[in-house]
């Protein structure tokens, strides 16, 4: 144990704990900016500085240990000035139009200027600005951007894509696209992680509230919304909603005020998924197609548009199933279309996903049979939908639990953990089960696939299932699985059916929900989807009588030839620009 | 009232002379990697603010030469911005009145033209190609890319054995590399921006002293491969040591009686003394490495035998023949290379000396090794003779102020033209012709004639040190590429129509340093592992104290002292004095840790593992 003097205060920690970690631990909060445990402890903001008895310069508080004996002031005058103007520094080359920001109130250099009492701005401002198609899923703003290089470190340490880099040298440093390529070229896989850690409004998503707005006020047009599994876990974390209170039903009710005519649940097209994917699965490993490489889960755009960049000759090893967003879109414009007497051409299908890479998936090429346009034509992040709750004035507190619309009303607990990692993997091994021995399984029988956010590397789990050995990985975050995919192609380790999330602990965080700076929530809201698998009343995809309908009435069985046509793609139909 | 006055600076200026030596060190500490139209931006400002301002394309042009540069910058400029920029500068060249202006409009027309591409770039596409190179210099610029602030925090906590288990990370021979690596490492230390650099490899030598004998770690489990090295220099050892470590087994072939190569003989006692060396040759050995002696390529072994015997061959056997003068006279008895005659004092076979007068010609480290040794031998008098001044000779300043303090003579601007001999053909004497220094190519001062009659030095050795060869020719038999007498590698160290057969070291680089050889060993090592099927990697698990937080106040720097002149010039022992253990503590605490304050946390800092 080291002991020292943080405020006046005797503080014991353990050897080879930061400044930092020790005055928290000590209920003294010390505020910071660049900083991201493990990630990004590089002390470029330098607003984390403390003060050393005896010593003349300050030190970074984030990444220097606590020694025997030290005596620390984190609140001094010195301190204080010096964090003061170095935060008016940041504010000299930040655009601080608050108002207009995507970040107003949830920014943590607005609420560190506030802390710090800045009324004034003493030093001329100085923007830079770098040109952007705006037209792309993700957007930066040079002139919001504070230099805390976290954009390279996530992108780098978590995803080993590394699309961002630092560029030019001295007072013109600045962060762009690595490579001096532009963001169009790059292999961005539009994960979206750079944007839910940056501090400030620097990243985005690209905001379709717009397109919804005016399709919903658009008098021929016919309005169908799907909400993703993991949106329900973290929608409600901005809005005031307890964890319980923020259910499913309730985000139904507010699509519904806001004005969409038909809303559904994508928990529907992930058990459908399953129906083709598990399929797909048992028949690929019974030809031995699975002996050499395994098959990889379809269902994550931003995994596709990582293996097409980085292992295009492993793109046949994906499942030729179309992603649950992807799927509903289809079925909305063919069956259910049909079924409300509207044409394809009028229907406008939204989806609210935790995601920015379903922004670029929603462009994919289609099958020829299908109808003109696109599956989805406007994919919404779960915070734009908070945002239109908000612009639609909803107390989120008068919102009651209501269905959702039929004839795709179901959905069933696998469908709902698809939303966290492991979870495709567990939703599929219970129905590949019944297919491959006519029976089902105890629900809970493949739960040792769960994995965390937390997990290193990634998760391995052998099932017998009749006379069948079953091999199968789990992984989440791209650098974990380019690891994975190394393993696999030295042939050091060998899988037959591999689930691939490209975000830390799969869709829960995934880049398009809710922002919490500092905090890392994937965990606790899989935990919820799990919780909501376990009440759930059926916990299987293939037990889905809305699933089973909609075969008999017009996919004829899962695999058939509309199956194909329809819930099916083709993933070298399109380019990703490729790694140089 | 008073006709004259003296002038007393005022205190304004005593400040700005004191500025200009900060940023005179600061320069000198400048990484590599910077925006070079960045930096040409700021050094025209700094030399406009050098104008007297009187006249107008000094005063006025270089302003506009800084706007155009801002609006490339800036992103705004086109490429016809460079035709007028290039027309400004050459007009305040050809019209400024002095030095300020035109010198000022010359740095940036060399930038015009030595750095087009990056000016391109930002004019074509708004962004800058450059990145911030070299986090932590010392490490950047250490070709074996020893990790210096590790273990000099090491040697700062007294921790001496593990501060050499960190370097054999990347040097097998830290106490070779103590007592005479040329230290690249302190070029650029940025502590240079506080006060000097830091002592480095005075710092390695102490570690080494301190340390004793520290065992090799263990071999990674046996491969079965076998791989032939042909030379015991350093960059076969080198090699040798990681291949052991990677669980292959290396046999080495030596000529000579002893391993070490040019650092046994080639590199004088007095520099490092044998028994030093053993010190890194024992550990070495003590990973396995098998030795075979007296064998020398081309008569006794063939690269094809050892390509069918071994699994895979390596060459290093360094550069150790001797250019020759190419004048009359060079083979009169008495004209030695100095190769040989350091080879000779290396096997304790030393010519006598005694009162003789020598001459050394070539002003290199080897002719500095040469001179010293020969007034060792007891020569009673020696001379250095050299076409240009002292301050172009290549040799380390070191070294050169050695030879002057233990009495060597001088002979610079002579050219040697003949040598004479008796009529037994023995050395009389070496006639010289006068030079003069004059214009500068290529950043080095020519010389030329200055039509004064030739000069005779008597002597009655003469010793040769302009350079070595490398013997190439069995190897370009073999099929091994050769080019100006080097061999040509690809840049993984093999060749592509041999494979399996690697060369390193001073007969792939032309004459270099020991550190250079070293650092193309890890090359090698990793290349061979890979090219037998393996991916083993090095990696040291000592771990490497946090940095200290203490601030750094300015501190002169510890040099290493030698023993009087008068003294060891009498005898072949080390000639550098240790550091106290004092010393080398405070000397180790002035290491600002580049790897964790400044860019180095944040990318390019510490490497564990390769």
């Amino acid at each position: 144990m080291v002991n020292l003097t943080i405020d006046n205060r005797a503080v014991s920690v353990a050897e080879g704990t930061t400044i930092m970690e020790a005055a928290t631990a000590a209920g003294i909060p010390i505020p910071k900016l660049c900083y991201l445990k493990e990630i990004n402890e590089i002390g470029a903001c330098r607003v984390c500085v403390v003060e050393i008895e005896g010593k003349e310069k300050l030190v970074t508080s984030c990444n220097n240990q606590a020694e025997e004996g030290m005596v620390i002031y984190t609140n001094s005058p010195k301190v204080r000035k010096n964090r003061k103007m170095t935060v008016e520094m940041i504010l000299s080359q930040h655009d601080s139009s608050c108002v207009t920001c995507v970040r107003n109130t949830n920014c943590s250099l607005q609420k560190i200027a506030s802390e710090l009492n800045i009324l004034e701005e003493p030093y001329k401002k100085e923007l830079e600005y770098q040109p952007w198609n705006k037209n792309f899923p993700l957007i930066r703003d040079s002139r919001k951007c504070i230099k805390c290089m976290r954009c390279i470190q996530v992108c780098d340490k978590i995803q080993n894509v590394k699309v961002w880099d630092v560029e030019g040298t001295g007072s013109r440093t600045s962060i762009y696209v690595s490579g001096n390529r532009s963001i169009e070229e790059s292999d961005c896989t539009l994960c979206g992680q750079c944007i839910t850690h940056c501090p400030v409004g620097a990243l985005r998503e690209r905001d379709d509230t717009e397109k919804a707005w005016w399709a919903i006020e658009n008098k021929k047009k016919v309005t169908a919304v799907q909400v993703a599994p993991a949106v329900r876990a973290a929608w409600g974390e901005v809005l005031g909603l307890s964890e319980k209170e923020a259910t499913m039903g309730k985000i139904t009710d507010a699509l519904r005020r806001i004005g969409f005519d038909y809303v559904f649940d994508s928990v529907f097209s992930a058990d459908l998924t399953i129906m083709e994917e598990g399929n797909e699965f048992v028949e690929r490993f019974k030809k031995g197609d699975t002996k050499q490489m395994p098959m990889f889960t379809s269902c994550c755009p931003g995994w596709i548009r990582f293996i097409k960049s980085r292992y295009p000759h492993l793109v046949s090893r994906l499942s030729t199933a179309k992603s649950p967003q992807q799927m509903f879109g289809a079925v909305m414009k063919t069956y259910f279309a049909q079924k409300i007497g509207v044409k394809p051409d009028d229907m406008v299908t939204i989806s609210i996903m935790p995601c920015v890479a379903k922004k670029g998936e929603s462009n994919m090429e289609l099958f020829y049979e299908e109808y003109a346009g696109k599956d989805v034509d406007v994919v919404l992040t779960t915070r734009e939908l908070n945002r239109m709750i908000k612009t639609a004035h909803i107390d989120p507190k008068t919102l009651k639990d209501v269905p959702c619309d039929t004839p795709m009303q179901d959905g069933t607990g696998a469908g709902v953990i698809f939303g966290t990692t492991g979870g495709v993997m567990e939703a599929a091994l219970r129905s590949a089960y019944y297919l491959i021995t006519g029976s089902n399984p105890q629900a809970d029988a493949f739960g040792e696939v769960r994995s965390t956010r937390e997990q290193k590397g990634w998760k391995e789990t052998v099932f017998q299932i009749g006379d069948i050995e079953i091999k199968t990985a789990v992984v989440n975050g791209l650098k974990n699985t380019a690891e994975l995919i190394e393993s696999l192609e030295k042939g050091t380790v060998h899988y037959d059916f591999v689930e691939v999330m490209a975000c830390p602990g799969g869709c829960a965080g995934g880049g398009g929900q809710p922002i919490h700076d500092g905090e890392e929530l994937a965990t606790k809201r899989g935990k919820r989807l799990h919780a909501l698998d376990e009440e759930a009343s059926v916990r299987f995809s293939h037990e889905n009588l809305c699933v089973q309908k909609l075969y008999e009435d017009f996919l004829e069985k899962p695999m058939s030839h509309k199956a194909h046509m329809l819930l099916h793609t083709d993933h070298n139909a399109w380019d990703m620009p490729r790694m140089k | 009232m008073s006709r004259l006055e003296i002038p007393i600076p005022n205190r304004a200026q005593i400040v700005v002379e004191q500025l200009y030596k900060d940023l005179e060190r600061r320069i000198e500490a400048s990484p590599s990697g910077l925006c070079p139209i960045d930096m040409s931006k700021a050094f025209l400002e700094l030399c406009h603010a050098q104008s007297c301002g009187k006249c107008v394309p000094c005063r006025v042009g270089l302003s506009k030469l800084k706007q155009l540069i801002e609006d490339v910058l800036d992103g705004g400029a086109e490429p016809e911005t460079l035709s007028l920029m290039e027309e400004t500068a050459k007009s305040i060249m050809e019209t400024a009145d002095c030095a300020i202006g035109y010198e000022a409009a010359n740095m940036i027309y060399k930038g015009l033209i030595g750095f087009r591409d990056e000016y391109l770039s930002h004019i074509e596409k708004g962004r800058c190609s450059c990145n911030y190179q070299q986090p932590v210099p010392c490490v950047s610029l250490c070709p074996a890319g020893v990790d210096i602030p590790g273990y000099i925090a090491l040697v700062h906590e007294g921790r001496y054995q593990d501060a050499i288990r960190l370097i054999r990370k990347d040097n097998p021979f830290p106490t070779t590399c103590g007592f005479i690596c040329e230290h690249p490492c302190e070029a650029r230390c940025r502590r240079n921006m506080v006060d000097d650099a830091v002592n480095i490899r005075g710092l390695k030598r102490m570690a080494a002293d301190f340390a004793g004998k520290v065992p090799p770690p263990a071999c990674q489990p046996s491969t079965g491969k076998r791989v032939a090295i042909v030379g015991g220099g350093p960059g076969g050892l080198s090699t040798a040591y990681y291949l052991q470590l990677m669980g292959h087994q290396v046999v080495v072939f030596e000529m000579l009686p002893k391993l070490g190569g040019m650092l046994r003989y080639g590199i004088p006692n007095y520099r490092l003394p044998k028994n030093r060396l053993d010190d890194d040759i024992e550990a070495i050995l003590a990973t396995g490495v098998e030795v075979k002696h007296g064998l020398r390529i081309g008569t006794d072994i063939t690269i094809d035998e050892l390509r069918k015997q071994y699994d895979a061959v390596l060459i290093t056997i360094g550069a150790s023949t001797d250019k020759k003068l190419g004048i009359e006279g060079e083979d009169a008895k008495g004209v030695i290379s100095a190769v040989q005659f350091l080879r000779d004092v290396g096997k304790e076979a030393a010519i006598d000396l005694k009162g003789q007068e020598v001459c050394i010609i070539g002003g290199g480290n080897v002719s500095m090794d040469a001179v010293r040794t020969a007034m060792r031998l007891g020569a009673k008098k020696v001379s250095i003779v050299y076409r240009r001044r002292i301050a172009d000779m290549t040799a380390l300043q070191d070294e050169i102020e050695g030879a002057i303090a233990e009495g060597v003579e001088m002979q610079t601007l002579k050219a040697p033209v003949k040598i004479e001999a008796d009529e037994e053909g023995r050395v009389k004497g070496l006639w010289v012709r006068p030079q003069m220094i004059s214009s500068i190519r290529n950043g080095r001062a020519g010389v030329k004639e200055t039509g004064e009659k030739d000069l005779f030095l008597p002597c009655t050795t003469i010793i040769v040190a302009i350079g070595q060869d490398i013997e190439f020719k069995h190897f370009e038999e073999a099929g091994v590429p050769v080019k100006s007498g080097v061999i040509q590698t690809e840049s993984h160290g093999g060749f592509d129509l041999l494979p399996g057969v690697f060369a390193g070291g001073d007969c792939a680089t032309g004459p270099a340093t020991v550190v250079r050889a070293i650092g193309a060993s890890k090359v090698i090592a990793a290349n061979i592992d890979e090219y037998l099927g393996y991916h083993h990697s090095i990696q040291s698990d000592v771990e490497v104290p946090k940095p200290n937080l203490s601030d750094r106040l300015p501190c002169g720097r510890v040099n290493m002292t030698e023993r009087e002149a008068g003294e060891r010039v009498c005898d072949f022992e080390g000639v550098e004095n240790p550091m106290t253990e004092a010393e080398c503590r405070q000397e180790a605490s002035r290491c600002l840790r580049c790897d964790h304050f400044g860019y180095g946390i944040f990318k390019g800092g510490r490497e564990t593992i390769w």
